[in-house]
């Protein structure tokens, strides 16, 4: 007879654990599967000594056992130790391979056919899987691994790595500080990783530090070395061990085997849950990130309120608090799901959340009542959030010179996404035209929303795409006037360096920039000379449409770029039909050719444009030019910059290119779509309303910041080492003086080890006066600009 | 954008030079004293007072330049009129002497003072010329780690050098370690050395290997051309730290004299109310 428990819980990873907690207390009868033979794998599998993190700050932890941030070894620890306390019933070794059966009597077979039978089954096996293994010849080497805990561990060893993901090339990277590593790709390049991860190996194989075999597979292991199938015939490589990181089979077939479905056959889809946390096979309850939580501590709050689900006690979820304050802006008192269905109801973009993303977007937003006339945003503020209407509605002043020109917009609108697409400033102001709900979401939620839910991406970019006509070409065109173009219409993507169009070729249509920039170039003497940058919110195009020749210059994203392609003949209509635009058209076509003209005879002015676009100044917002000519190398811009930063500088004045006298130091730039926030697990980098973008104190130290930054101008720092003070430099002569931080802090480095942070320039942020860098150039060769302004022609025309 | 201390701001400070000057011109002519014009009247006083404001404000600049992220004015702000006002004192200060100079601490301080104008025109030269031909040195690129560059090289003439006869191993030899980059300031100054041991060896090494043939020569080929980059960066270095010293120099006059103008103005400021 099959051992018979009231719940038994498959897996044994943050969730699991901390229902066999709760199950316990509760004196429920239960067991813990877990098919390794220690707590929690994909933690224990994390590098030795790793810091976990215990995100998101803002949610209380509601568990049976106690979980804070800290080291792997502590984390795992604390958790032996309460599971062995609280009496968990773990059984280890326990792969579970099968589950049958129905509410009250379900059986669950495991791996060496052992059998239990329960009332409920929680499954909370999270998306790790189970590792590939080595499929060829001799793969049960004993010298094969397919985990590292420690890479200091190994030294002067030949080493060889399998596989081009993360993990793959972490371990690799690591390992190769002191061994001979090799890294085996099965493809031609490493596609598959995050850019920060492709940098590193990328550099990595470049410096020699590694050595890669691409388009590579293994062939067959034999104790000490490893023969692989390479593009021309084979290859052997005399190894110590193999470390091999290919990935997990993902858990879906076997959930699946279980009766739960999964809404769409994309991999990334997970199965619909009730607000309990139940599938649609009841008394079945999935929890932790096979659930789509994947972070630790809403793991263990699942799997606490999940054992109280199945105790009958509906329990409101542990974020409840937190957004009952939030809420309370709100007039009317009303309860927490009430103001959920509301918003639900009201707001079509967020419709396709289940309850529980919907609550998760929620935590990270902001609610405001703006009363009558409130401004919400301004013009030209450098925030990239997000606003839903849920009540009430808002006037858009999309004319900056004619505050009437606006347009209302009501219940389940939204507004803002010019800014969040664009990366941009704000190119209207609004305020509020009643009293209204309006909920404001940071642009990572954002972007998570955008990436995850198709849907929202396409409701968003078809009302973006007529704010943007308005926008860019003309605030009081009307509807009928927009339609045709409408029609035809379409989002066009070019990568950095792709061609809109060529010199020579026929005309196709106008487009207009929705993000990022493109430069436009000629060919005078046999050369392709720049004539001019052109950033979003403006056309390129037009020339060839409105004197019908073939285009007179060849157009190219200067960083990555999109746009909205208007088709010739509808966008004629339109402007045929519309004076006021014919007119703003033709006038801006004439400027750039007055400005074309003027570059033609000043090669050397498209050449600087050429060369700051090449140092990635297209997607820069402010950047610091020096002129070498007035540059004096006395290095206060440094010192201030320390000084004025806890005495390490964010600047590096002499590194980095120079043209034409012009030098671009390793400084921030502050760019529209900042690559260091694209991998931050804190969300400590933000961007301030004048554009600044800068770390927070919830940095963690982790470093991705540091690698995604392709301008390297991210340091991790432990701070400097403390200075005396003023009096007793000047009276005893002891530590240094003013601005003479950088001997000092090379003598008296810290070397307890202590955590570092990534430090970067923040625009003097909260230093009034703004940049201390700039402030403090004795000569005037060092300035903060956009790279609209430095491009325009009478900058250039001064240097060329 | 990038304007220098002299046009700033549309030649701001120019102008309220030209005005103060304009004013103590016209008082000094219209001014019709007892005696020869001399620091004593009412509008000696007035020109001494000005200048002794001037100078101390002028010196204040040292602690200005390391007050980082504090005032409303850009420190280029205070360089420009600094440069303009201090030249201006040469004008003020001699009004104020009424032009009369003896052997005495009241003429030292006007000497020092004139020093320390022209230990600053100098500096003001250095700003405006050096800064451009460094530029022009380093061309499009930054010079780097010029010393992993120059080890570089000389590994590579080494590993030439193997092949070939002892004459010009030593010669290599010796051009890698006894080539000097820096050193005295006349040395750095100069921004040259007449005893550089890469150049003595490239040349050395072209009159040796006028005799070589075959693979000898090939090699002796190969090393004068890796000789010869190394000696072209050497000099490019010792130009670049030639216009860094000529940048630097004159702060090691215009600092320690003006410390010395303002123990003399003290002392000159003293003794003439003692006269009282």
């Amino acid at each position: 007879m099959a051992e018979h428990y009231q719940v038994a819980i498959v897996g044994s990873g943050p969730c699991g654990m901390s229902a066999g907690g709760r199950a316990s207390e509760q004196n429920m009868s239960h067991v813990v599967l877990e098919r390794t033979d220690h707590l929690s794998d994909t933690i224990y599998k994390y590098q030795k000594g790793k810091h976990v993190m215990a995100t998101p700050d803002i949610l209380p932890l509601r568990s049976s056992m106690a979980f804070d941030a800290g080291t792997r070894e502590a984390i795992l620890g604390k958790w032996d130790e309460q599971t062995d306390k609280l009496g968990v019933n773990v059984r280890y070794n326990a792969e579970v391979t099968e589950i049958s059966g129905e509410k009250g009597s379900f059986t669950l077979t495991l791996k060496n056919g052992e059998t239990f039978t329960a009332e409920h089954v929680v499954l909370g096996i999270g998306l790790q899987g189970n590792l590939r293994k080595l499929a060829c010849p001799g793969g049960d080497w004993e010298g094969v691994q397919y985990q590292l805990d420690d890479p200091d561990e190994y030294e002067g060893e030949n080493i060889v790595v399998i596989g081009a993901g993360d993990a793959a090339i972490e371990n690799a990277v690591a390992l190769a500080k002191n061994n001979n590593v090799y890294i085996i790709n099965r493809r031609d390049e490493f596609a598959r990783a995050k850019d920060g991860n492709r940098n590193l190996i990328e550099a990595a194989i470049e410096n020699g530090d590694i050595t890669c075999y691409h388009s590579a597979d293994p062939a067959s292991v034999s104790p000490g070395k490893l023969t692989l199938t390479v593009p021309d015939g084979e290859a052997e490589v005399e190894c110590d061990r193999i470390i091999a990181r290919l990935g997990a089979v993902a858990p879906r077939k076997f959930v699946e085997s279980c009766g739960i479905e999964f809404p769409s056959k994309d991999p990334a889809s997970l199965p619909e849950l009730s607000p309990q946390y139940e599938s649609n096979v009841p008394g079945l309850y999935i929890v932790g990130a096979l659930a789509g939580f994947p972070l630790i501590k809403q793991a263990m709050n699942q799997g606490y309120e999940v054992i109280e689900f199945i105790r009958g006690n509906d329990i409101k979820p542990a974020d409840e608090p937190l957004l009952e304050e939030m809420f309370k802006a709100l007039p009317g008192g009303r309860s927490v799901d009430e103001v959920i269905t509301h918003i639900r109801e009201n707001v079509p973009l967020l419709r396709s959340l289940t309850p529980l993303q919907l609550r998760e977007f929620l935590l990270d937003a902001t609610i405001h009542v703006p009363n009558a006339n409130d401004v919400i945003f301004e013009r030209n503020d450098y925030t990239n959030s997000f606003f839903m209407i849920v009540e009430g509605s808002a006037n858009i002043h999309i004319d900056e010179n004619d505050p009437s020109i606006k347009v209302t917009v009501g219940v389940g609108d939204f507004f803002g996404e010019i800014g969040l697409i664009a990366g941009r400033r704000r190119s209207a102001t609004v305020n509020a035209a009643e009293p209204s709900f309006l909920l404001e979401s940071p642009r990572r939620s954002m972007i998570k929303l955008i990436n995850s839910v198709e849907a929202v991406e396409r409701a968003m970019n078809e009302v973006a795409l007529v704010r943007q006509l308005r926008t860019y070409l003309l605030p009081s065109l009307t509807d009928e006037a927009i339609q045709p173009v409408l029609e035809t219409a379409e989002v066009r993507a070019f990568k950095s360096g792709k061609v809109l169009f060529k010199e020579g070729d026929a005309d196709d249509g106008v487009y207009l920039i929705r993000k990022g920039s493109v430069t436009v170039s000629r060919r005078i003497g046999g050369k392709d000379i720049v004539i001019a940058y052109v950033p979003a919110g403006h056309y390129v195009g037009e020339m060839a449409f409105l004197t019908r020749a073939r285009r007179n210059a060849t157009v190219r994203a200067a960083i990555n770029t999109e746009t909205i392609w208007l088709e010739s003949e509808s966008f004629r209509q339109m402007v045929d039909a519309s004076p006021e635009l014919r007119s703003e058209v033709e006038r801006r076509l004439l400027t750039r050719v007055i400005e074309s003209e003027s570059m033609h005879t000043r090669p050397e002015a498209g050449n600087i444009i050429q060369f700051l676009v090449e140092q990635g100044v297209g997607e820069a917002t402010d950047i610091l030019l020096i002129d070498e000519t007035l540059c004096v190398a006395c290095d206060n811009c440094e010192k201030a910059c320390a000084e004025t930063h806890g005495g390490v500088s964010r600047l590096n004045r002499e590194a980095g290119p120079t043209y034409a006298r012009i030098h671009v130091p390793t400084s921030c730039r502050h760019c529209e779509h900042p690559h260091c926030m694209a991998d931050c697990p804190p969300d400590a980098i933000h961007r301030a309303v004048d554009g600044e973008v800068y770390i927070d104190e919830s940095c963690i130290g982790c470093g991705n910041c540091e690698r995604n930054c392709p301008y390297g101008v991210i340091q991790l720092s432990s701070g400097a080492p403390k200075k005396p003070g003023l009096f007793s430099w000047m009276m005893f002569g002891s530590g240094p003086g003013p601005g003479e931080n950088k001997v000092w802090n090379k003598a008296n480095k810290k070397e307890d080890g202590s955590p570092k942070v990534a430090v970067k320039c923040d625009m003097c942020l909260n230093v009034p006066g703004g940049s201390a860098c700039v402030r403090a150039c004795p000569t005037g060769a060092a300035i903060r600009v956009s790279p609209e302004d430095f491009f325009s022609l009478s900058e250039l025309s001064a240097r060329g | 954008m990038h304007s220098s201390i002299l046009v700033f701001r549309n030649f701001r400070y120019l102008k309220i030079t030209l005005a103060i000057l304009a004013a103590a011109i016209l008082a000094y002519a219209i001014h019709d004293p007892l005696g020869k014009p001399n620091g004593g009247t009412w509008l000696g006083y007035t020109l001494g007072g000005l200048s002794a404001a001037l100078i101390v404000w002028l010196a204040w600049f040292g602690v200005r330049k390391r007050r980082y992220g504090v005032g409303k004015l850009l420190l280029e702000d205070w360089a420009s009129g600094h440069v303009y006002l201090g030249l201006s004192l040469l004008i003020v200060a001699t009004l104020h002497s009424g032009f009369q100079f003896g052997i005495n601490v009241h003429t030292l301080a006007y000497a020092l003072m004139v020093l320390v104008i022209g230990s600053g025109a100098f500096g003001l030269y250095a700003y405006m010329r050096y800064p451009r031909l460094r530029s022009v040195n380093r061309g499009e690129g930054a010079l780097g780690d010029v010393w992993a560059l120059v080890a570089g090289m000389s590994r590579d003439c080494y590993e030439i050098a193997r092949d070939l006869p002892d004459e010009v191993y030593t010669l290599v030899e010796a051009a890698d370690k006894e080539t000097a980059i820096g050193g005295s300031v006349w040395r750095q100054l100069s921004g040259k050395d007449p005893k550089c041991a890469s150049t003595r060896a490239l040349q050395q090494v072209r009159d040796l290997a006028e005799r070589y043939s075959g693979r000898d020569a090939d090699a002796a080929r190969r090393l004068v051309r890796v000789l010869a980059r190394k000696v072209e960066l050497l000099t490019r270095i010792r130009k670049d730290i030639q216009y860094k010293a000529l940048l630097d120099i004159w702060l090691y006059f215009h600092i320690p004299l003006t410390v010395a103008l303002l123990g003399a103005l003290a002392i000159h400021i003293v003794t003439v109310f003692l006269y009282w």
